[in-house]
């Protein structure tokens, strides 16, 4: 097996919420172009994980975030232009956020910001990112309406193409699945494979099956603490080498 | 087994009385607007012509029209405004989307809910020292809108607050997570679905502000001055301290004046106020989440 780069490295990464701790010790690595997933139960710390990554502490004065995250092998708290750290990853929420402008201007808004003007060439990228996201021929006929009313399953393609329009390097995605029908998953689970050969994406999820589909290798974490990254197929197959893996991966808890 | 209990059936009869306790409530609460609406028609409409609203006031203001009070009131409206929705509305951006939330941030906070409940005489005189004497406007339009910005700032900043705050906290993260900066976040996605609220402060400063007395009769608002204000730092009559005027001070009055001057001045208030509501609805109608 070819040895990838690191698209994104942790060492002893820690969050803390005033005096509570979310996740603290923490350390893997992403490779570049994988499917990295990560699965846990609820307050397990993924979703501060992802935040963290994308140094949304700057908009939380509870939040602080210790050790070192690298992205390119690049320390992300020294990096000087934080919008454009930013811009570099794309991130799903678990619910649908669909900004309150129409289809067009959810997906055209990133692309606005990096200053593109140009109608031809804001045309173009709407109409890519919503292709790559399989909504464009729901959506193509009311670019016009409002994100926001579109359905639950519409609206998470619609975040997902709006990720897109950033062009990043890194797609986060936390528990997209939560709020969406099983025909959509499947839908975007299939975007999420061909989007591998593009970008690396790191794939925060609570169902099992969901990280065993899709993830190249995956991270267990519990109660604030990594407990293994191993390559999915193999956790799955019975070469996890702590008990507790085993266990979550059989839904003995959790 | 369905059979009413006698729980289920004290529950109901509770039910019924509360009901009636609250419409009750609400029914005391329209009917002074009622009253008051229908004696101001009832006494004030006979005044109502083209002569009543468009020309000035004679004999001793115990005849004529109202013109100078109706168009300085536009005018200390107008101004007040522009000096108090942009400070206004700025310090809200920041109160709600850039200051620490802190201790200093929560007392700011409370302070600027304290001067809501500063006395209007009180802001009259603070009216005189700042803007009067200190400034050097003298007497004039501009002193007297400027005190009635300042008294009405708390109202512009907490709905427009309030209104920003109602603005999913999703939608901020949504685009800070793209790489916008907060103003760009503020201006693309947070102004546009707040402007509903925040133009329903707007409103409620205009009706207090043209109703207000005590603040523009030592600032800017004249007695009896039957010339039309050409500059802000002239002095104006208004429709508020002429209703006073004419209600107290003035021998003679025919009873229907004061009613006429009222009724105006409601009618007015009113006007400004279903525009500011259909803008508002207008801007609703397209928002959506």
């Amino acid at each position: 097996m070819v040895a990838a780069a690191n698209k994104l490295s942790f060492s002893d990464v820690a969050v803390h919420y005033g005096d509570d701790v979310a996740f603290s010790g923490l350390s893997f690595d992403v490779r570049e172009n994988e499917i990295f997933g990560i699965i846990g139960p609820a307050g397990s710390g993924k979703t501060s994980l992802l935040r963290a990554i994308n140094r949304m502490d700057d908009f939380n004065s509870e939040m602080r975030v210790s050790g070192r995250i690298e992205l390119d092998g690049h320390n992300v708290r020294a990096w000087r232009n934080v919008y454009s750290l930013r811009q570099r990853i794309g991130v799903v929420f678990p619910l649908p956020v669909g900004l309150p402008l129409t289809v067009y201007e959810n997906v055209a808004l990133s692309p606005r910001l990096r200053g593109i003007r140009k109608k031809a060439q804001l045309n173009e990228i709407v109409e890519r990112c919503l292709r790559r996201a399989a909504l464009w021929d729901e959506v193509k006929d009311r670019l016009d309406t409002l994100g926001s009313l579109l359905s639950g399953g519409q609206q998470q393609r619609l975040t997902i193409a709006r990720a897109l329009s950033q062009e990043p390097e890194v797609l986060l995605l936390d528990e997209f699945s939560i709020a969406v029908d099983p025909v959509t998953t499947m839908r975007i689970e299939d975007i999420l494979k061909s989007l591998r050969e593009e970008l690396t994406i790191v794939l925060v999820t609570n169902l099992v099956q969901q990280a065993r589909r899709l993830a190249d290798r995956t991270a267990f974490m519990l109660g604030g603490e990594l407990v293994e990254v191993g390559v999915t197929e193999e956790l799955f197959t019975g070469g996890t080498r702590d008990d507790r893996t085993r266990q979550y991966l059989e839904g003995r808890f959790g | 087994m369905f059979e009413a209990t006698e729980r289920t059936l004290k529950d109901a009869q509770r039910e019924r009385l509360v009901k009636r306790i609250l419409l009750g409530s609400t029914i005391l609460l329209i009917l002074p607007v009622v009253i008051i609406l229908a004696v101001l028609i009832w006494k004030g409409a006979p005044m109502m012509s083209f002569e009543f609203l468009f020309e000035e006031p004679t004999n001793g203001m115990t005849a004529g029209g109202i013109f100078p009070a109706l168009i300085g009131t536009v005018w200390l409206v107008l101004v007040a405004l522009l000096a108090s929705v942009p400070v206004g509305v700025a310090a809200a951006i920041y109160l709600s989307e850039y200051a620490p939330d802190n201790k200093l941030t929560r007392l700011v906070n409370l302070a600027i809910i304290n001067l809501a409940g500063v006395p209007s005489i009180v802001h009259a005189l603070f009216g005189v020292g700042a803007f009067v004497l200190f400034a050097g406007f003298g007497t004039s339009i501009l002193a007297a809108s400027l005190t009635l910005a300042v008294m009405t700032l708390p109202i512009v900043i907490v709905s427009t607050r309030e209104s920003l705050q109602a603005v999913p906290q999703a939608f901020r993260e949504a685009c800070w997570n793209m790489g916008a900066t907060r103003w760009q976040t503020i201006r693309k996605v947070v102004l546009p679905n707040a402007v509903s609220g925040i133009l329903t402060g707007v409103i409620l400063e205009v009706s207090r502000t043209a109703g207000e007395t005590a603040p523009i009769m030592f600032t800017g608002a004249a007695f009896f001055l039957p010339f039309l204000p050409e500059s802000v730092f002239d002095q104006t009559m208004a429709m508020s301290l002429h209703l006073f005027v004419i209600s107290t001070q003035v021998p003679d009055v025919p009873e229907a004046l004061p009613y006429g001057v009222a009724l105006v001045l409601v009618a007015m208030v009113l006007t400004m106020n279903a525009i500011s509501v259909g803008v508002r609805t207008w801007l609703r109608g397209r928002r959506k989440w």
